[in-house]
């Protein structure tokens, strides 16, 4: 009996503590912004996406609850609802956070390789292709009168085989 | 001749792979913090605000607090364990001549006052940014963090985490010299 009134408590516990925790995410999660149209929801939620969060360096803002992370949101929903367009709120946090907070990078100086690496890396392997290509003399003009004869011949014997 | 060509040929994916190598290593050898990014506002002027002093609701400051000599910019707050680490340095550095403004981000006013008095406060003027709205436009991504404003209010440099005896004398003294 009174194991049966333990097990019954701690189930109890486990129920109570698991309710705990999921409420408490729950209510982590929840944060919410009203719009006056559905296209600056969708600005917000595009902004939010390719926004980096400065302090979670592998997350975007939408993503992550650091208090920096809800700031930037908070600020990006400001000035969505002023009516900014999609570029300006980048170019506000990039004027702040610098390109560090942009998913994706512009071409500077600095970036420039990963546009025309690959590009020239394709470029060098073709020109090393072409070459390799060019010093291989053709095969067929190897082949002496002799060896032309015997190549011929062998060539019907398996013509002549494959039909019986 | 062909030979020594050949084997010039063969050792070029070996030389692009030492070259990639080093380009990935000297960062890891020098210890260099991919979590610090450099400050997007190096070479342009405090962005305009007013905040409350710390100490005195009734008090505003603005940008022109950053014009006439060079000084350190420290953000703080009372939840930020390096900022308490790093107390003890400011005072030093204080006490040394150096003109520190300090700016109290995203925090309580009682508490921040609590902290001052207890640890002695190396600021000639504490803003207080509740807000993080001045800590927005710094591009503030945590605390601490110390700005290097030069004589006339431009962002030279901006050192992301605690300022110590080590990280002073090696880096920061040279950058703090060469201000004007």
């Amino acid at each position: 009996m009174t194991l049966l009134n333990h097990v019954l408590s701690l189930t109890a516990l486990l129920l109570l503590l698991s309710f705990m925790l999921f409420s408490h995410n729950s209510h982590a999660a929840i944060e919410t912004f009203d719009f006056d149209n559905a296209q600056q929801e969708q600005t917000f939620h595009d902004l939010t996406k390719i926004l980096r969060c400065p302090k979670c360096q592998n997350q975007n803002i939408s993503d992550s609850n650091a208090e920096l992370a809800k700031d930037l949101r908070d600020k990006t929903y400001e000035l969505v609802m002023q009516g900014k367009s999609e570029d300006e709120v980048v170019d506000y946090m990039v004027a702040r956070y610098g390109n560090f907070v942009r998913y994706d990078p512009p071409m500077t100086p600095a970036t420039i390789f990963l546009w025309l690496g690959p590009l020239l890396f394709i470029i060098f392997g073709l020109l090393v292709l072409f070459r390799q290509i060019k010093k291989q003399p053709a095969k067929e003009t190897n082949l002496d009168d002799q060896e032309q004869q015997k190549l011929q011949q062998l060539l019907k014997q398996h013509a002549k085989d494959k039909k019986s | 001749m062909l030979n020594k060509r050949r084997v010039f040929t063969l050792l070029i994916p070996f030389i692009i792979f030492v070259i990639g190598a080093v380009f990935l290593a000297t960062p890891l050898l020098k210890g260099s913090d991919p979590s610090k990014l450099e400050s997007a506002l190096i070479g342009q002027p405090v962005p305009e605000f007013t905040l409350q002093d710390i100490y005195d609701k009734d008090k505003q400051h603005d940008a022109s607090i950053f014009k006439g000599q060079k000084m350190l910019l420290n953000v703080w707050a009372t939840w930020c364990p390096t900022c308490y680490a790093e107390h003890t340095y400011l005072n030093k550095l204080s006490k040394q001549g150096l003109y520190i403004v300090g700016m109290n981000y995203k925090d309580d006013r009682q508490k921040a006052i609590r902290w001052l008095n207890d640890l002695h406060d190396p600021y000639k003027i504490s803003l207080f940014d509740k807000s993080g709205m001045l800590g927005m436009d710094l591009g503030v991504y945590g605390a601490p963090e110390t700005f290097f404003i030069d004589s006339k209010g431009i962002i030279q440099y901006r050192h992301v985490g605690d300022l110590n005896e080590k990280v002073w004398n090696n880096k920061l003294l040279a950058i703090y010299e060469g201000m004007q």
